[in-house]
């Protein structure tokens, strides 16, 4: 990936973390840690990969994207916002009563949210359904999917693992934001599913272990997920809470709000990344 | 008078799938490895390539269905009432009813008359928990005609409908001429002193009750209402305002089915006295479905005793 490019996504996924902090924030409530580490993945695909169009969000060619760990919504409306489907304005508004923006994605009344999901491991089996519906009837869009590490507990991901891999679906991408943290605990404490490749693998996925931070990788991931004829799991290694100092790897910032001192300290950090990006020469 | 057939409402459902199957190629069936049993295996067996069996898997099928109605595409899904509303209510609720996707579920096998497979498989609560899922239409038809164009409503209709099949072979009770409608109920027999609603197969045994209680003098007017949500309240009403009492029958507990229906709009809009007759906030059991529905009281002399109760209620 050229560095100016590298550079750009950069700078795009801080204002999409700053998009989350202000999101979370203004709701005092929120999945603020889950959204920060999925930043970086999501930002890839609405930015850099999938067909879209913030004009035409309902087109009918477009990938689909699948949030199924749907409490990481405020990352995917930051993303949303950023891209242009609505305004970045709007991200105030989350979670409050005359909002669109609900807790979690809503596909009924927010643009470019493509399922409603929310409710841990249906969002896959959604997705799944998408892609035998494109092979199904020749419509050429894929779909991707960014599920959990702790929603891999849920018996319904390895149903959908279980039937795309039969059906060879090989127009399904799924991330696996692994951040290893999950509300009672690290995924070790509370019940892992580990090891989650070898797993995929047995149910005729391909799968990938990346870096989900590094662009390089998650481009290189997509490609490599272009060529092979099955289901591709990508297992992004990610740290929760991601540029923001105190919620790095901090479980209790699984579903909190920073109160003002800490909004105002998180901005302040993402600032002080994002211009000292802006300040580097390519 | 011609002999009168006996089929299972399921079986109208697989046929319609397959008329609709030679009619359209938009549509997808699923399954969860119940395909002989569903009568989806009948569309399987005409268009395989149209058809995906989703395994042991019903919330996955469910959510599956789910994706491909996002994509626009028109979906059938079928396993029994059991698993269908019952294991994947969540993802009924969360996957297709809150976004108001259009998947159809064909749930088969409800309730008591399942018969030998007992307690575990007759679902009497299926009505009750899709009733509460905001904008899902119910439809339990009658019988293998009602069926057949209930499944056919539905392919036209926008937003999820739960359809509701029988295993056990009922009277086909409605002729070809009988014309069905989401949301409207249809009265089979006038009367004054009594109106007696009645869904599924207990619509056979409403108009079996008409006829006894004709014989002791009592007038019951017998209304089928197939859709159960949104319930026909215009004929509800008009029941209890002309004859004065009303008693409901249903193949379902009597906590939160038709009778629950059809009493929160008659209290809330001109109470008069209704008496349920279904099952009684109890499991089923094994047995040979006819005995069963003996046993569970689910016949028309039952009907006639509720109606007597309901008569003597009235003020």
């Amino acid at each position: 990936m050229e560095a100016s490019v590298k550079k750009e996504l950069q700078i795009t996924a801080l204002k999409v973390r700053m998009g989350i902090i202000e999101g979370v924030h203004s709701a005092k409530a929120g999945h603020p840690g889950g959204s920060l580490s999925c930043a970086d993945i999501i930002t890839y695909l609405y930015f850099k990969h999938m067909n879209i169009d913030p004009l035409n969000p309902k087109k009918a060619d477009r990938d689909r994207f699948v949030l199924s760990k749907g409490h990481s919504a405020p990352c995917l409306y930051a993303v949303l916002a950023e891209r242009g489907f609505f305004k970045t304005e709007l991200l105030k508004t989350l979670r409050k009563p005359d909002s669109i923006l609900q807790g979690h994605p809503d596909m009924k009344h927010i643009p470019g949210v493509d399922m409603s999901t929310g409710s841990l491991g249906q969002g896959i089996s959604c997705a799944v359904g998408m892609a035998l519906s494109a092979k199904h009837f020749g419509d050429k869009f894929n779909v991707y999917a960014v599920l959990g590490d702790g929603e891999l507990e849920e018996g319904q991901v390895w149903e959908a693992a279980m039937f795309a891999g039969n059906k060879g679906l090989s127009n399904l991408t799924a991330f696996i934001d692994y951040n290893n943290l999950q509300i009672d605990g690290t995924i070790e404490e509370v019940n892992s599913a580990a090891p989650i490749d070898k797993k995929f693998e047995a149910f005729k996925w391909h799968t990938i272990v990346i870096d989900g931070h590094d662009f390089d990788q998650i481009e290189a991931a997509l490609a490599e997920a272009k060529t092979v004829d099955k289901p591709v799991a990508i297992i992004a290694k990610t740290t929760k809470g991601k540029c923001v100092s105190y919620m790095e790897n901090a479980v209790n910032w699984h579903g909190a709000a920073p109160n003002d001192e800490l909004y105002e300290q998180a901005m302040t950090e993402l600032k002080a990344q994002l211009d000292e990006l802006q300040k580097q020469g390519v | 008078m011609s002999e009168i057939k006996n089929v299972a409402t399921r079986v109208g459902f697989g046929k319609a799938l397959v008329e609709l199957g030679a009619e359209r190629d938009d549509f997808l069936v699923l399954d969860a490895d119940l395909a002989a049993a569903t009568q989806t295996g009948m569309f399987k067996k005409e268009f395989p390539e149209r058809f995906y069996d989703c395994g042991i898997a019903e919330q996955n099928m469910i959510s599956i269905a789910a994706g491909i109605a996002a994509t626009g595409k028109k979906v059938v899904c079928s396993s029994f009432a059991m698993f269908a509303a019952g294991r994947a209510f969540e993802q009924i609720r969360n996957s297709i009813g809150y976004p108001h996707l259009n998947v159809i579920i064909g749930a088969t096998h409800a309730s008591i008359s399942v018969g030998e497979d007992g307690a575990t498989h007759q679902c009497n609560e299926d009505i009750a928990l899709m009733r509460s899922i905001p904008g899902m239409t119910i439809i339990n038809p009658a019988d293998e005609t009602e069926a057949k164009l209930a499944v056919r409503a539905a392919m036209e209709h926008d937003g999820p409908v739960y359809l509701r099949f029988g295993r056990f072979a009922v009277p086909v009770v409605f002729g070809d001429d009988y014309k069905f409608q989401i949301g409207k109920g249809v009265e089979l027999r006038e009367g004054k002193d009594v109106t007696i609603i009645a869904t599924g197969l207990m619509v056979k045994e409403a108009l079996e009750a008409h006829e006894l209680l004709k014989s002791e003098g009592i007038d019951a007017r017998v209304v089928n209402i197939a859709t159960i949500k949104p319930l026909d309240k215009e004929i509800v009403l008009k029941a209890a305002k002309e004859t004065g009492a009303i008693v409901t029958a249903e193949e379902h507990s009597i906590i939160g089915g038709l009778g629950s229906a059809v009493s929160e709009a008659v209290c809330e809009e001109y109470p008069v006295p209704v008496v349920k007759l279904g099952v009684n906030d109890t499991f089923g059991k094994s047995g040979p479905a006819a005995q069963l529905l003996d046993q569970f009281g689910l016949r028309a002399v039952n009907i006639v005793e509720k109606v007597k109760k309901a008569i003597a209620l009235k003020k």
